[in-house]
């Protein structure tokens, strides 16, 4: 009892009102914020299901499991027929979303780091094309790309009994692109040997070559080297089995080119007009990293007696790319995202195959969540790649 | 195994309840609609969903005007719910939004040239009938393609054809039927579909014969195109409303029979007021002519609901002679549209 007349002076001034406790105060609000997120979220849901039930809608996806009866012109990665399942059919979808989205992403790239660099050049020429090239780009909404490229380019290509003949039996005409499908014979495994020969092979001269640089400050051409050692020993192993390579070319059918390989007008023009647009913004991007790297490192590079090509590439693009990845991860999950506009030229992607599948089932709630699920998961593996891209771009102190 | 099953369950509700929770606005603006009719006349107009744009059917002219078949449909029910023909908004939808847009309340009604199959008549719909009896059919470049008179022969063609409809289900079944291949070209809009088919993107056009005739007219040169005599389905067209409403049903459903019922009777735009006060028993019921009638009020319209959608839009016949057959450059015969007395298969239940 004595004890508790004694309170030390300290303890004293915690006792204020645990109102009056900004500590407090802070989990009271959080609390209270959390407890009406949590309540309009049951709302939502709790009205949506009552409205479903008197809507005498279904739920679930169950439906997935059900025979799609419907055909999709482009399928290069799975066997797909009417009668396979409308999962299967989002799968499709799915894989050409990522094939176009891939395909975009590295073309936008490389175009973008081109126009970007070529927008600093000292070539009066180069510099004002890059700036037309990025100004006419970046103000022109994406879906006139498409349809500019799928309207204006590709379908007045001619019909498929006047296509324009390319060389090595490829053909251009308004049906798409056809060009010659290799068919691996008997022992053509071995090419594949040596390929991954060839890879490993230059992988390890690139080591060595470091190896030596940092040792004797001597060069060596790895870049060439590594050219010919991947596609030489592929070609040395075809040699050794005696060519078991032969290829299926298109020819002239009743309506189109029939055999061989084909890219349709739909993927070319999407694909197309994905990478030109973001590689405008792409360029816009490395211009701005360059920029932002001091000019005395490439003042100090000259002076060290590097010329223009190896400063730009050893002394200042290295650096000027921690600036550049964090804006070009959301460059890349647009272009991702943009190629949901696909739907407006037929190609068949997540959403326009979903978009049917939704159509034919009625199923509009779930779909949507299958988009919206799909897309997030998309964005996110994208970003974690950056962010682990960046964190190995970083500037490590030693 | 017990727990395991009921873990499962619980799982699934689980991504259900998030996904509902994520896609809930759809179904919000729903939250407080029973009845269509007190919704429709509370707000002083019809919203109803046609055709982005199919002559014959529904079209807009160059001021905005809608004009078509199914657009006098719209108009008929607006004149039968508030006697005024103008008091009607359209909404353009693709075959793919179509239904959503029903499903959510964006509309009231949907008359967009929609075939009735079971699967849609269970999915949360119903259909009212059926204002059009067509059937899917092949139009090729006979141009191009002189050899080619029949489907039969379309092996190895590129086919367009409008995405999430029935047409695209027909098209596979068909060429599966008949061990063919093709490859379809698959575009969301019907604008979309023209385009690629006018710039020779596909060998043949297929969807309903109807709209076959409609779109050759907008192409560049309409006479180098032939519609093929192959009919590879059933296309039963016709309202739909969404399904819990039976009000809402009845008078989408009836005002088609009234329109039947008055062809049937030679009550036309032009005679409604004068035959109304004649003395023809059956023609004065159907107008509301009859003492005590509670015929109109039964159906939480107005006595004279018949007549006033006459006046407006004019009996079946007049409608689709206007819209799709002498009155328009479509000619489209009667064929199976016409009245059951006369071969066809339309048929009214009767208004009594």
């Amino acid at each position: 009892m004595a004890s508790q007349d004694i309170t030390p002076v300290g303890k004293d001034s915690a006792k204020v009102s645990l109102l009056n406790d900004p500590k407090v105060r802070g989990y009271i609000f959080q609390a209270v914020a959390v407890l009406a997120i949590a309540g309009l979220g049951y709302w939502i849901v709790d009205n949506t299901i009552a409205n479903l039930q008197r809507a005498r809608l279904a739920t679930g996806f169950g439906f997935l499991d059900g025979r799609s009866g419907f055909d999709i012109s482009s399928s290069p990665f799975l066997a797909y027929s009417s009668d396979s399942t409308y999962l299967k059919a989002l799968m499709v979808g799915f894989l050409n979303t990522l094939t176009v989205a891939f395909a975009g992403i590295i073309t936008a790239t490389i175009l973008g780091f081109i126009i970007g660099i070529g927008r600093l050049s000292h070539n009066w020429l180069i510099r004002k094309l890059c700036t037309v090239y990025v100004e006419v780009f970046r103000n022109i909404p994406p879906l006139l790309v498409i349809f500019f490229w799928y309207l204006g380019v590709l379908s007045v290509l001619p019909q498929a009994r006047q296509s324009i003949t390319l060389p090595f039996n490829m053909y251009l005409n308004n049906r798409g692109f056809f060009f010659p499908a290799p068919v691996f014979g008997d022992g053509a495994w071995l090419a594949g040997v040596g390929l991954i020969a060839g890879i490993v092979g230059a992988l390890l001269v690139r080591r060595w070559a470091h190896k030596r640089q940092m040792a004797t400050g001597q060069q060596f051409p790895v870049g060439l080297t590594a050219l010919a050692l991947i596609v030489g020993f592929p070609l040395l192993a075809l040699a050794i089995k005696g060519f078991p390579l032969s290829f299926d070319y298109p020819v002239l059918g009743a309506f189109n080119l029939r055999g061989g390989s084909q890219i349709g007008p739909e993927f070319m023009s999407l694909f197309l007009a994905l990478s030109f647009y973001t590689a405008a913004f792409i360029a816009e991007i490395v211009r701005a990293g360059i920029r932002g790297v001091g000019k005395g490192q490439s003042e100090a590079s000259h002076a060290l007696g590097l010329r223009a090509g190896p400063t730009t590439r050893l002394v200042v693009v290295p650096q000027a790319m921690r600036i550049i990845i964090p804006p070009l991860t959301s460059q890349y999950l647009n272009l991702t995202k943009n190629s949901s506009l696909a739907v407006a030229i037929g190609y068949p992607d997540l959403v326009a195959v979903g978009g049917t599948i939704l159509n034919q089932t009625g199923r509009s709630i779930e779909v949507v969540a299958i988009f919206m699920i799909v897309y997030l998961s998309l964005s996110v593996l994208t970003s974690l790649f950056m962010n682990w891209f960046n964190a190995k771009m970083a500037l490590v102190e030693r | 195994m017990g727990t395991n099953l009921k873990g499962q369950i619980v799982m699934k509700n689980l991504v259900l309840k998030g996904a509902l929770a994520a896609s809930a606005f759809v179904l919000l603006a729903n939250a407080a609609s029973a009845a269509t009719l007190d919704d429709v006349k509370k707000k002083g107009f019809l919203q109803c969903g046609v055709n982005t744009g199919l002559p014959g059917f529904a079209s807009p002219n160059d001021k905005g005007e809608w004009s078509g078949f199914d657009v006098d449909y719209c108009r008929a029910v607006a004149a039968a719910v508030f006697g005024d023909a103008t008091k009607v908004k359209f909404t353009p939808l693709s075959a793919k939004d179509r239904l959503p847009a029903l499903q959510s309340g964006e509309i009231d009604v949907l008359i967009r040239n929609t075939t009735w199959t079971l699967s849609r008549d269970t999915q949360g719909f119903d259909f009212t009938g059926v204002n059009y009896y067509d059937g899917q059919g092949f139009m090729i470049n006979s141009k191009k393609l002189s050899g080619i008179n029949s489907a039969l022969q379309l092996s190895g063609a590129s086919v367009c054809v409008q995405a999430g409809t029935t047409t695209e289900l027909n098209l596979a079944d068909y060429f599966k039927a008949n061990k063919m291949e093709y490859n379809p070209v698959v575009f969301e809009k019907v604008e979309e579909v023209n385009a690629a088919y006018d710039s020779g993107r596909c060998d043949a056009y297929t969807t309903d014969q109807s709209g076959l005739y409609a779109y050759r007219l907008a192409l560049t040169a309409p006479d180098d195109h032939i519609v093929l005599p192959e009919i590879i389905s059933k296309e039963p067209l016709g309202p739909v409303v969404r399904q819990g409403d039976p009000q809402w049903a009845d008078i989408i459903r009836w005002t088609h029979y009234a329109m039947l019922t008055a062809e049937e009777l030679g009550i036309t735009q032009a005679n409604v007021d004068e035959v109304k006060n004649g003395d023809n028993p059956e023609i004065k019921r159907v107008l509301g002519q009859e003492a005590n009638t509670k015929l109109g009020t039964d159906l939480g319209l107005t006595n004279d609901w018949v007549v006033n959608i006459i006046k407006a839009v004019g009996n079946y016949g007049e409608v689709f002679e206007k819209n799709l057959g002498s009155g328009s450059p479509l000619k489209i015969a009667r064929g199976i549209n016409a009245q059951w007395s006369k071969g066809g298969l339309q048929y009214a239940m009767p208004i009594r």
